[in-house]
């Protein structure tokens, strides 16, 4: 622990430095899993940063590495941060978790925020957003615009927060149309356009007209414009380019809220630690704008299901629900609780295939 | 006008300046290209070769080349012994994949036992899992005649699709609220390769540097260094001279899956700590680089290997003070490749000022 020591007090020389060089300028670092050019997941948290800078000018200095491998290159460059005197690091995917703890171990008062995990400590905030909540108006849209009634859908890696996807889309595209049918394609990748766009082909060959992803970049999109008559949903971001056709909405991460509200917290000194999961009623979850290609009727019942959502007064999760083996979940009215939802392994009744073990 | 005109020998003097003339062709043409991306060139490339060794925080940074350097030092070492003899392992991402599940599936098969002898059972799994794997091409060559290249490279995806299914299913730690990953082997001080984690000091260090000094005995002492190097050189020759292709094969291709394998399974098992999804980074790949800009000689690859572990380092450093773009790093890093390959050219080529001959 010799390390940690010393790395602590040049942590702690250092904010002593930095605070009496550049009086209070306050030092925010990203490590970002994707290219900031990905057109969804990592963009949209580096428009969240870009969020920070214009909210807080010149009190506030930014820093990112992007594309940074999950394992021992994330806490080198978390580390890289903290000893460059950062103040708040925000740690953008599942797989910096450890990583995110360890570094976080050796600068206590360094403030780690890590997306989508579920390790906390007393420097090290998680958070994450409700997107099943934004799926279960795209499973609604696209029940009601199928006409093959085969809706594909491209997985990225079968964790308990792509299932809950999957389940809140198969749900709300079954009750508006019972003869829909879905057929996932497990891609094992957040972004890699090459393998995207050939789970999406794969999908379309296969009759799928709709095509929901779970991955991060636009060649589904592209996919789905190449053949035609298949509608697309922007994923992480509005993707709008691709409108009105094939893309007819999309699910928007707005992580920019969140950012400037720590990056505050930080400044005043009120930062604690917390487990945020927002949805669309705080504005971490947006639905981007439903195309003309999407009747007004539909859009209209999207837009309900939408609000009722954002103001609580429904849950997508709502019982009766059974699990796909046929065993009772939730009973008429009961809603589901987030400890389920947030280690949710089990496909709702009526999804066919298996969750790959 | 200038010729290129055949050398009766390859010169020595190239095959040695070559690397360097590259490396500093590298800094200018990545000067230039930093420079049109609007940052100073020289604090750029100050930065990325200078700041990770002497800058105020080298105390960190300088384990870290070690943590970097080891695994490509290792897996270069085994590619190089078959680049020489001609045989083109070009999988070893595969191997060091396979043989950090043997070695990690032992530790975790057999949780929460502690006992001594664990952790030397992981590293012959971990050597065992990626010799099995090499030698799936190494079998089909010698039987079948199947081109290496392709198999070793084909079996890296599948090696990643097991890689996935582990770390969903099998390996999956029971703690971890259905999230994928394993348990964390780093904190199990009887199946960890961290012997001083503030000092980068791993057991896979010290195996790279074994396995430099074991290569540069073999290669210079050795009989079977001697085919090896015949081989590559004069395989009709080498025939003559009594050495057995197929056996030759599969020591290659063996020797080096086992070392990608013990790459593998000291990576898991300290730096990285969990079998998860995306365990490997692309240490496999890299390491072919590193075995030619190290000219597949074993001092020249340590000095690779800490080089390319460098540009890593300080490669992210120049991302966050900077703001270099990652893909300008990457490019970086290839033109070292890309230099490299040229200027080689000039081993076996030298230039000549053709006059124009009168009629």
């Amino acid at each position: 622990m010799k390390l940690s020591k010393l790395l602590a007090t040049a942590a702690v020389a250092l904010g002593l430095a930095t605070t009496a060089m550049a009086q209070d300028k306050t030092k925010v670092g990203f490590v970002f899993v994707g290219p900031v050019g990905d057109g969804g997941w990592t963009y949209e948290h580096n428009q969240g940063r870009l969020a920070v800078e214009k909210e807080f000018g010149d009190k506030v200095e930014t820093v990112f590495v992007e594309s940074v491998p999950e394992g021992p290159d994330a806490e080198r460059v978390m580390t890289q941060m903290a000893l460059e005197g950062a103040d708040l690091i925000f740690t953008t995917s599942f797989g910096y978790m450890d990583p995110t703890i360890n570094v976080a171990q050796k600068f206590p008062n360094v403030k780690f925020e890590h997306a989508t995990g579920y390790k906390r400590a007393d420097n090290v905030s998680t958070y994450s957003a409700r997107f099943y909540e934004g799926r279960a108006i795209q499973g609604h849209i696209a029940g009601k615009m199928t006409k093959s009634n085969i809706i594909g859908y491209i997985g990225s890696y079968p964790i308990p927060e792509v299932i809950r996807g999957i389940n809140s889309a198969y749900i709300h595209a079954k009750k508006a149309n019972p003869n829909v049918q879905f057929k996932i394609v497990w891609a094992y990748t957040w972004f890699d356009p090459a393998k995207e766009a050939d789970a999406a082909k794969v999908l379309i060959e296969q009759g799928a007209d709709i095509v929901l992803q779970h991955t991060d970049s636009t060649a589904p999109q592209a996919a789905a414009q190449a053949a035609g008559n298949v509608y697309t949903f922007g994923q992480a971001s509005d993707m709008a380019s691709f409108g009105p056709k094939p893309r007819i909405s999309s699910i928007i991460d707005n992580w920019a809220p969140y950012y400037i509200a720590r990056t505050k917290a930080v400044m005043d000194g009120t930062w604690t630690s917390v487990d945020t999961w927002d949805g669309i009623g705080a504005g971490m979850v947006g639905i981007g704008e439903i195309s003309s290609e999407v009747p007004d009727d539909v859009k209209a019942e999207a837009l309900a299901l939408k609000d009722a959502i954002a103001s609580g007064s429904y849950h997508p999760f709502t019982g009766p629900l059974k699990k796909q083996d046929g065993s009772d979940w939730l009973k008429d009215g009961e809603t589901a609780d987030d400890g389920t939802l947030a280690g949710m392994n089990f496909y709702v009744e009526g999804i066919e295939g298996d969750i790959p073990q | 006008m200038i010729r290129l005109e055949k050398r009766p020998e390859p010169s020595r003097v190239w095959n040695y300046a070559a690397p360097v003339v590259a490396v500093i062709a590298t800094m200018i043409a990545g000067g230039l290209l930093f420079a049109f991306l609007g940052k100073d060139p020289v604090a750029s490339i100050k930065t990325i070769f200078w700041e990770p060794l002497f800058s105020e925080f080298a105390f960190y940074y300088r384990p870290q080349l070690l943590i970097k350097g080891a695994p490509l030092v290792l897996i270069a070492i085994g590619l190089s012994l078959g680049f020489r003899a001609g045989i083109w392992n070009i999988g070893a991402e595969g191997q060091y994949i396979m043989g950090a599940l043997s070695g990690a599936a032992v530790a975790l098969a057999l949780y929460p036992l502690e006992a001594w002898w664990i952790f030397p059972a992981m590293v012959i799994a971990g050597a065992l899992g990626g010799w099995a794997w090499a030698m799936i091409p190494g079998l089909l060559k010698a039987r079948f005649g199947a081109n290496e290249i392709l198999v070793s490279l084909m079996l890296v995806y599948v090696a990643e699709k097991l890689l996935a299914a582990m770390a969903l299913g099998l390996m999956k730690n029971p703690q971890g609220y259905g999230f994928p990953g394993s348990r964390n082997l780093s904190q199990m001080p009887w199946a960890t390769s961290w012997i001083n984690q503030n000092a980068g000091l791993h057991w896979g260090v010290l195996f790279a540097i074994a396995a430099v000094i074991a290569a540069y005995v073999l290669l210079s002492r050795h009989l079977l260094g001697f085919q090896i190097q015949l081989a590559g050189q004069a395989p009709r020759a080498a025939r003559f001279a009594g050495v057995n292709p197929t056996r030759l094969t599969l020591f290659c291709l063996g020797t080096s899956g086992a070392l990608a394998g013990l790459a593998g399974m000291f990576e898991v098992a300290g730096p990285s700590g969990i079998v998860s999804i995306d365990f490997n980074a692309g240490y496999g790949f890299t390491a072919i680089i590193v075995a030619f800009l190290g000219r597949l000689n074993p001092i020249g690859i340590l000095m690779a290997g800490l080089l390319m572990a460098l540009t890593y380092v300080g490669g992210d450093i120049a991302q966050s003070k900077l703001g270099l773009p990652k893909a300008a790093i990457q490019m970086f890093q290839g033109m070292l490749l890309f230099f490299l390959l040229a200027v080689d050219l000039f081993t076996n080529y030298r230039l000549k000022w053709a006059t124009k001959e009168a009629a």
